[in-house]
């Protein structure tokens, strides 16, 4: 008899834990409220729903894959450990002291967020490397132990470790933690040089901080849950999703917690690159809108983008540079405060605003009728005739046009002589720009053009913005795929084994050393294959060698992808021309007669991503059912025109709905404005195309 | 014919205008190679009708520029002449008075053509570390020798680069590839601005910015005027005194507020110093301009409607309004000063609002290293220019202590002592908080910082110091006391002036501790909370606590117990 694969998913997120089993390519999946006390409570208990739902035993799972919130809101609410950090004398400050300048101008009542160690955790120590590695005062060991002795009085929980230039030589950031171990052995220690061994101090030491702050606690978290999935009879091993987009082992999300941050995002983004795949799509743009904010996420080649560096938990309106900065392998999006229940006002511009405030549940958007008076996206796109009043969240909430109506004229349309639907044009316009704004600036700053890509839509609020955005953007092609209310878990069962290692070296292409060369990225192969190989001893494993470039000089270095054959047989005029081929596209032309340099290098191990079975896109063949008929609103034509209402669920293979239509289903509505047709793909993806 | 928009697609644009701009900027961070732009932020970009008025300007960069580059594009058209406007052209300059004040900024403009139409231009400015002469420093005597001039001219024309220019330029600047690295940066960022336009008027069809521009200055002039006519309609005048170059340097002002503007006059101002800090009129005006605009209307974006209400005057031959060929290099120390003294005027009218004096201008200094010349220097020994950006502590609040080494009212950042090391061999051996600097009150003024530069084995070095507060820190308000002042030293005890090109020998180090923000309000006032966090964080010193706040020598010793123990969280 065939074997089934029988594999969980989970995802922790804010509000619900996700839960999907699948077996074999059968899913059952649930939402559970999450146990902030013992997030692992909600595992267990969604767990045994989803093996009920399929009738399988706890036992007969043979893997699980975890995704996490937890680590990000320990650093947002600031729940960490009590922590330490060590740094060179002279520099206690940097985490403080940031880069010395305020996020936003204008403001003169502007406070900076605090570090997360106040500045009694923070101690140094003399010793000094300088930028090209070299020693210009040992360390001494004497030192280390007096620092360590006042660790010991005050009874830290977990230590960090970051020392000026500890990138080029970690020689005196082994010997803190040679120490430490020693004198300390129940401390936990996080070193800089391990943790995030990139230049520039102050996001180094952040990342670092933000490791051992968090590491206790999740340490703590994952041994519990691995003890309760034990009880309940588990025995397969349990994987991390990590916020590089791959899964690496439980030890290795002990030791590197930070690298959990935004998991639940990055598997999100893994399920639209899954789906790309089964179209074989190879510039997608990711799209997930939920109840506060969105994300927009680039997939090329059916691999979502990453970066180096990150900024978590932002303080003031999501804007830049008021949260603290992360550096690790991570998948690059944007995320903007806006979502179903980002709230509108006007400025003193008279100029429509919306977001980042949101409504949140309670008292929620207008519309609910729990007191809310502010006019919400949601209840924009209630006027506007999106949603149906008496079937919004599967009938379970009824919603009220009247507020709506009333909180749209009340806050914008009184100022702006607008009529409650004008207002709520304006309204849904703003909301669909900015976010139109983010993915265009995001494109601009990764040399793309967006015209050339396919939109794949998830998360509650997406299918009803998705279809206008890429009006804006130019983009001619939107799948809404099925299960999108719990993409990310799902997300997480198609991520492969993988880690990132990274090393700041520098190099100009006039001091070009294959050889040295060579051996740097072999080092770094064989340290992120291990990681990997700890996963699984015997999957094959590929190596992803990228270098960053700029010319000699700059401040921002440019990623260029190399070959394996490239990487192990360096050749310098080859460097030259990928870098000067790819800066020409970004910025338009190369610049003359400068030396170029390479900055940072990184080998990503991975496991070949899973085989999907292609799908075949079919063109329409019938003409959908429809439920009924209603009045929606189409910003493009900017008026109101009959929409046909079809039910998702009804929709066989083929079956088309020309727009204006509204494709509805329990947990959302794709909207199809009358520019575009949509048409279901034997998955089950809603494809909305261009209507010829 | 143009396509008829309402205010609904108006607002859109609007947005998609300042989204476009700060693309522009972002473009040149990306591409810039001087640190200054690249790690600093020290830039300006925006976009300009076919007037030159400017319609939005990125939020990312720093006053000085943001308000000054608004004036510029004005006198591109008019040196150019509008007939030789062609497409495919980029135009450049670093004149202070048409630019932003001094010759260290380049400010390159592009014009915007749609459908072989000029509808606008792109312009951006960016800090360079060299342009030749003397170095970025205050000795100059005048304009002459602070570097080469380039007069408004064209970089390209239809668009092939002039190579005489370009000669020019590198035979004159001690980092020509750098320098000519920026131009090219300066050049791209406009060409991304302009795509960007370009794309969102064929979303819109529109033929010109004519309708959309109407729509962006009328209802930001509106939403000014009402602000300041909410403002009573009351005179005051403001002074403070600081170090200057050669002797003290007075800035006074006279405030007027009117129903529809608010006019600041420098009567009364100190005349010219010999040396280059002076200011040209522009780099004053912005510096106001922008101190009343964080007081009275901070959240209206910068256009040419939205500054028009600010109108600024200064006497000829002022320091604030400095003619050629005076020098001006560190133009910046007096314009970062201009704030404080706006606030002297603006407290006797809105009490409550404004922050006490802080740090004012940027603690800045640039280190030209060479191989050592009193002994054999060993032969990876290099000549370097590495300029550094660093902040003092930001004034006390009403409500809010001041911002510890944090820069205000300068816009920019500082870079990492990582990367500056990579810029040259130059070594930062220190860069933190300075405790007790502060100055106390209700509300504690924001701490300064120590930093110590030497330079790596076999190297010497010339500092060139801009630094100001030695002699005049920054005065406390309301009761609250003063900052603590500039002191720079070597670590062999050898005195050092603020201001000034300076040898600093092979093995030196020079030491350097900035000013402290001012108080606010009475030092007995402060929440014993804050005090007691104040301490435990070492922001002040037992003695400080003590002397300052009043805290009983037992609370002192109970409180650095409980740090020991690690209690104190």
């Amino acid at each position: 008899m065939h074997k089934s694969s029988i594999r969980l998913g989970v995802d922790i997120g804010g509000t619900f834990t996700d839960v999907v089993l699948e077996i074999d390519a059968e899913q059952f999946s649930t939402k559970v409220l999450t146990t902030y006390a013992a997030p692992e409570n909600a595992i267990i208990d969604g767990m045994h729903l989803v093996c009920n739902k399929a009738g399988i035993m706890p036992s007969d799972i043979q893997q699980i894959i975890h995704g996490t919130t937890l680590a990000t809101n320990a650093l947002i609410e600031r729940r960490g450990a009590k922590t330490a950090l060590i740094t060179t004398q002279g520099f206690r400050d940097v985490i403080e002291m940031r880069t010395e300048s305020r996020f936003e101008q204008y403001d003169l009542n502007l406070n900076l967020p605090e570090p997360l160690l106040p500045r009694q955790m923070r101690y140094t120590v003399e010793e000094r490397v300088d930028a090209k590695g070299n020693v210009l005062i040992d360390l001494d060991r004497a030192k280390v132990e007096a620092v360590v002795d006042q660790i010991a009085e005050a009874g830290y929980k977990s230590v960090a470790v970051g020392l000026i230039h500890s990138y080029l030589n970690d020689e005196h950031e082994k010997m803190v933690r040679e120490v430490l171990t020693e004198k300390l052995p129940d401390v936990m220690v996080s070193l800089s040089s391990e943790v995030s061994p990139q230049m520039r101090e102050y996001e180094r030491f952040n990342t670092v901080v933000a490791n051992a702050y968090i590491k206790p606690l999740m340490k703590s978290y994952l041994g519990r849950l691995e003890g309760r999935l034990n009880n309940e009879g588990v025995t397969c091993k349990i994987f991390l999703m990590h916020s590089g987009g791959g899964i690496i082992s439980i030890e290795s999300a002990a030791d590197f917690p930070v690298r959990l941050v935004e998991s639940g995002p990055a598997g999100g983004a893994v399920f639209a690159a899954n789906i790309a795949a089964r179209y074989n799509l190879d510039k997608v743009l990711s799209f997930d809108m939920g109840g506060t904010t969105a994300k927009i996420c680039l997939i090329k080649n059916q691999t979502p983008k990453t970066s180096r560096v990150f900024e978590v938990a932002r303080t003031y309106r999501f804007k830049k540079g008021s949260g603290m900065p992360i550096s690790i392998p991570v998948i690059d999006m944007v995320e903007i405060g806006a979502g179903g229940g980002s709230l509108a006002h006007l400025d003193s511009m008279r100029q429509i605003r919306v977001g980042p405030e949101s409504a949140g549940s309670e008292p929620g958007p207008a519309c609910y009728g729990r007191g809310g008076e502010k006019p919400a996206v949601t209840d924009a796109d209630l006027v506007l005739g999106k949603l149906d009043p008496d079937n919004f969240a599967g009938g379970s909430i009824q919603l009220h046009t009247k507020n709506s109506a009333a909180a749209l004229e009340a806050v914008l349309g009184k100022t702006l002589d607008m009529d409650a639907q004008t207002a709520a044009f304006g309204l849904a316009e703003v909301v669909d720009e900015n976010m139109a704004n983010a993915a265009r600036v995001h494109a601009v700053e990764n040399g793309e053009d967006l015209s050339e890509y396919t939109m794949i839509a998830f998360g509650g609020a997406a299918p009803l913005h998705a279809a206008r955005l890429c009006e804006k953007l130019g983009v001619e092609r939107l799948l809404v795929p099925p299960g999108a209310g719990v993409g990310s878990a799902i997300g997480f069962l198609r991520a492969p084994f993988s880690f990132e290692a990274n090393r700041s070296v520098y190099m100009k292409l006039s001091d070009f050393n294959g050889s040295k060369i060579q051996n740097l990225l072999t080092d770094l192969k064989a340290e992120s294959n291990g990681f990997v190989r700890n996963c699984d001893a015997s999957a094959e494993i590929l190596s992803e060698f990228k270098v960053y470039m700029r010319y000699s000089g700059q401040g921002w270095e440019i990623p260029i992808i190399l070959t394996e054959e490239q990487a192990m047989n360096p050749d310098v005029d080859t460097f030259e021309r990928l870098f000067e081929e790819d800066y020409t596209k970004l910025f338009g032309r190369p610049v003359e007669g400068l030396d170029i340099e390479i900055t940072v290098w990184s080998v990503n191990a991975t496991t070949p991503a899973e085989k999907v079975a292609p799908v075949t896109t079919l063109s329409a063949k019938m003409t959908a059912d429809v439920d009924k008929q209603r009045q929606m609103f189409d910003p493009a034509q900017a008026a109101y025109l009959e929409a046909s209402v079809v039910l998702r669920k009804q929709m066989a293979n083929g079956a088309e709905a020309k727009g204006p239509a509204a494709i509805t289903e329990e947990e959302t509505t794709i909207i199809v404005p009358a520019s575009r047709t949509a048409i279901r793909q034997p998955d089950g993806c809603i494809d909305v195309v261009v209507r010829t | 014919m143009a396509k008829e928009h309402s205010n609904v697609a108006y607002q859109v644009m609007w947005n998609r205008m300042i989204s476009v701009v700060e693309e522009q900027a972002q473009a040149l961070v990306r591409t810039a190679f001087s640190t200054s732009v690249r790690e600093a932020g020290d830039l300006s970009a925006g976009v300009y009708d076919t007037k030159g008025n400017m319609l939005a300007q990125a939020v990312t960069g720093t006053p000085g520029h943001v308000n000054a580059m608004a004036d510029a594009v004005a006198h591109f058209i008019r040196r150019i002449g509008r007939q030789n406007i062609m497409q495919g052209d980029v135009y450049i300059t670093n004149d202070p008075w048409e630019g932003t004040g001094h010759l260290h900024d380049i400010t390159m403009v592009t014009p915007s053509f749609h459908n072989d139409a000029l509808v606008g231009f792109f312009a951006c400015t960016a800090h360079i570390v060299d342009i030749g002469g003397r170095g970025f420093g205050a000795d100059a005597a005048s304009v002459y020798e602070e570097g080469l001039y380039i007069p408004i001219m064209k970089f390209a024309a239809g668009g092939e680069v002039d190579k005489t220019l370009v000669s020019i330029i590198r035979g004159n600047v001690r980092e020509p590839d750098q320098l000519i690295g920026d131009i090219y940066a300066l050049t791209t960022c406009n060409e991304i601005g302009h795509r960007r336009l370009i794309d969102m008027m064929e979303e819109f069809e529109l033929d010109d910015l004519n309708g959309i521009g109407t729509f962006i200055l009328e209802n930001s002039r509106r939403a000014t005027i009402e602000r300041i006519a909410g403002l009573p309609r009351k005179e005051a005048t403001g002074e403070m005194t600081v170090d200057g170059f050669s002797e003290p340097i007075t800035l006074k002002v006279k405030l007027t507020i009117e129903e529809d503007r608010i006019l600041s006059d420098f009567e009364g101002s100190s005349g010219l110093d010999k040396k280059g800090i002076n200011c040209p009129l522009v780099y004053a005006k912005a510096y106001a301009c922008y101190a009343l605009k964080c007081a009275i209307a901070p959240e209206i974006p910068n256009n040419a409607a939205s500054l028009a209400p600010f109108e600024i005057t200064a006497p000829e031959n002022s320091i604030v309004n400095a003619l050629h060929p005076a020098p001006v290099a560190l133009r910046h120390i007096v314009g970062h000063f201009v704030p404080d003294t706006v606030y002297d005027a603006l407290d006797k009218i809105l009490p409550n609002t404004v922050p006490a004096e802080g740090a004012g201008c940027l603690c800045n200094f640039q280190v030209s290293l060479r191989p050592r010349m009193d002994a054999p220097a060993p032969e990876d020994a290099v000549r370097s220019e590495v300029l550094t950006f660093n902040s003092g502590g930001s004034g006390a609040r009403p409500l809010h202590d001041g911002l510890n080494a944090t820069a205000f009212p300068s816009g920019v950042m500082t870079m990492p002592v990582e990367a500056t090391e990579h810029a040259g061999p130059v070594i930062i051996w220190r860069k933190e908080l300075r405790p007790d600097s502060g100055g106390a009150g209700a509300q504690r003024g924001g701490l300064g910082q120590y930093m110590e530069v030497g330079a790596r084995e076999g190297h010497e070095f010339d500092i060139q110091a801009m630094f100001d507060r030695v002699d005049h820190p920054a005065r406390g308000r309301q009761g609250g006391q003063n900052g603590a002042p500039t002191v720079i030293i070597q670590d062999d005890g050898t005195k050092m002036n603020g201001k000034g090109k300076q040898f600093v020998a092979h093995g030196r180090r020079v030491m350097m501790a900035f000013p402290g923000g001012a108080g606010y309000g009475n030092p007995s006032d402060r929440d014993a909370k804050l005090v007691h966090r104040d301490l435990v964080r070492g922001y002040i010193s037992a003695k400080v606590a003590k002397n300052d706040y009043g805290m009983p020598d037992a609370d002192i010793a109970d409180i650095l117990n409980t740090v020991k123990k690690g209690e104190a969280l």
